[in-house]
């Protein structure tokens, strides 16, 4: 992805930038009929959904099942709920959010270094480094369940938050090494001279000039890898095993089981799963699209 | 990278700022070595073990090729191989042109676009269980809003019980899932194009149908390839939702590689057979990546800036 050759400059400090005047008379016309109907057409697709699932998650379970699905709930109730927060969901919210910050963590910690050097450096051992990260991106995480059951295993970490965080994080890698080298790079020759002139150490150009002028990228990787511990399924699956250990997605996928045909409370629970991201989303909405906008333009 | 200017720039001081305040390249070795471990090491294990017999309890034994002439010869291994491609192309072919034109009028800045994107971003929020969960209480035939929207748009309600209907539901339940982070990869690539280009265009006259196939189509062909690379690797994994959903069903008519390599190693224990499957699946997941890129004149460094 980083063979890219564009120069990659203005895409992470133009969120900070006010947008241009006035759209240009283009964009204003481009793809304008055709694109535009279907726009519409995909948000009737994104909003039936997501109104069914909050309106039904009020509803009480013969009311769902009776009614129409798409009509408002005639006598809203929170008793799914309740029901959900009874069956443990806190300690769920608590294990996830565990493991989304150690997986935040230690993804930049790690990652930091490694980019820095990747740009900083011209020696053969950082540029392969840097493409073995590269690769890394295709690995689906799929292809190494089996060996890291057995690792896991070995280092007798089975059914611990460890064995979600560490493999969570080391798949964040490669996106993240990406991202952040591409944001140092833009960081100018010149600020790095003068402050070598000063008499700088590297940790020093790292920690004052390299990391403060990397924020966008950072915040970028923060967010990204955040997401793949809060969304993640496969680990939880295969390497935990006990309800004191449960995340929230695999708790999800026990009350899908659990709760049987009350549908209603299992979209309660998915209401309820979705609640903090979906704060964060309308807090920091901007970094998390930019976010994301970085993952996929580097 | 401007990296070797300076020093000429500087003459005598060469040295010194050359290579004063380079970071040590030890730096960068507990990142390596973690990702080694985790996932380097791991795929090599994987390789390893798919010429092993283990049972996930006992340690695993040699047993040379046994897997791999069994794979060749499982015809479930071939329908799953053929399930997964078939899935990853109409995911592709659903989702590119849906994303490109989505991507590409959400670059404009008008507020109302800017108010549906944020609409349109909402399903990236939800986790993949969050999502096979919703599509498969929503498609419950007994629950649902498919008994009551269904037959209005055409689609049989008991949709998950036919072979064909359970695939496409599954790509679409991808497709919507996905479909937000390749529109921002598109409008991001959009909004990076020189707007010279069209004026050029419009001077010499060419229509808004012309301009899109001729400079923004060209244009995006980088983002295209990088939407294109993890839409693949992305699909050829859709293993939560099958998960969830279908449990590869009806029958193994949506038992995709990465479903079949779960219930071979852990509902089965058979975790020899199914480190071959993984193996295979990294193959065809990485040669199709690799085919794209070449393909698409990516690994060239070719610049869309070109002549400018």
């Amino acid at each position: 992805m980083s063979t890219d050759t564009r120069p990659a400059a203005p895409r992470h400090t133009s969120p900070v930038v006010p947008p241009r005047p006035g759209p240009s008379r283009r964009r204003r016309r481009l793809g304008n009929p055709l694109a535009g109907l279907g726009s519409l057409v995909w948000l009737v697709l994104v909003l039936v959904p997501l109104y069914t699932l909050v309106s039904a998650s009020l509803m009480r379970q013969d009311e769902a099942l009776d009614g129409d699905p798409l009509a408002l709930p005639t006598d809203p109730t929170f008793d799914n709920y309740d029901t959900v927060l009874n069956s443990g969901f806190l300690t769920l919210l608590a294990n996830t959010a565990i493991v989304a910050v150690a997986t935040v963590a230690l993804v930049l910690v790690l990652c930091v270094p490694v980019a820095y050097v990747a740009v900083r450096t011209r020696s053969r051992l950082s540029s392969l480094a840097f493409r073995t990260f590269l690769l890394g991106v295709a690995i689906p995480a799929q292809a190494v369940i089996v060996p890291l059951y057995l690792l896991i295993g070995r280092m007798g970490l089975y059914d611990t938050l460890y064995a979600i965080i560490l493999p969570t994080a080391a798949f964040s890698m490669p996106v993240a090494v990406l991202v952040l080298s591409g944001t140092m790079r833009d960081v100018s020759e010149e600020m790095y001279e003068a402050m070598s002139l000063d008499g700088a150490s590297p940790f020093r150009m790292l920690w004052q000039l390299a990391v403060p002028l990397s924020k966008a990228g950072i915040s970028t990787v923060a967010i990204f890898s955040a997401l793949q511990a809060w969304n993640g399924f496969l680990f939880p699956l295969i390497l935990t095993q006990s309800e004191e250990n449960r995340v929230l997605t695999l708790g999800l996928f026990t009350f899908m089981t659990q709760f049987g045909v009350n549908i209603p409370a299992v979209l309660a629970a998915i209401v309820l799963s979705v609640v903090p991201i979906f704060a964060v989303y309308l807090v920091a909405r901007r970094a998390l699209v930019n976010g994301l906008m970085g993952v996929g333009g580097k | 990278m401007p990296l070797h200017t300076p020093a000429k720039r500087h003459g005598d001081g060469r040295a010194a700022v050359g290579n004063v305040g380079r970071p040590p390249v030890g730096w960068a070795v507990p990142g390596i070595l973690f990702f080694a471990v985790f996932a380097i090491v791991p795929l090599a294990i994987a390789v390893y073990l798919s010429f092993c017999d283990w049972d996930g309890l006992d340690s695993p034994t040699l047993t040379g090729l046994d897997n791999w002439t069994r794979l060749f010869k499982d015809s479930e291994f071939g329908q799953a191989a053929w399930l997964s491609l078939l899935l990853t192309t109409i995911s592709w072919a659903f989702q590119t042109p849906v994303a490109l034109l989505l991507g590409v009028w959400a670059a404009g800045r008008q507020r109302s676009r800017a108010v549906l994107s944020a609409i349109f971003f909402i399903p990236l929020l939800l986790s993949t269980t969050a999502i096979a969960m919703l599509f498969h209480a929503l498609l419950d035939p007994n629950f649902g809003v498919i008994k009551e929207i269904g037959p209005w748009i055409g689609i049989d309600p008991n949709v998950m019980g036919s072979s064909t209907g359970a695939l496409l539901v599954v790509a679409f339940v991808g497709g919507w899932q996905f479909m937000p982070f390749h529109t921002l990869i598109y409008q991001g690539g959009a909004r990076q194009i020189p707007e010279v280009l069209y004026q050029a265009a419009s001077i010499d006259g060419a229509g808004m149908v012309r301009q899109f196939f001729h400079i923004t189509l060209p244009q995006l062909r980088h983002t295209m390839t990088t939407s294109s690379v993890l839409m693949i690797v992305g699909s050829l994994t859709y293993f939560d939702t099958v998960l969830i959903m279908t449990k590869g069903g009806p029958g193994t008519d949506t038992t995709i590689l990465p479903y079949l390599m779960y219930r071979t190693g852990f509902q089965s224990y058979d975790l020899g057979y199914a480190a071959a499957i993984a193996t295979a699946l990294v193959v065809v997941a990485t040669s199709l990546s690799l085919i794209l890129v070449r393909f698409s004149g990516f690994g060239s460094m070719r610049s869309t800036r070109e002549g400018m």
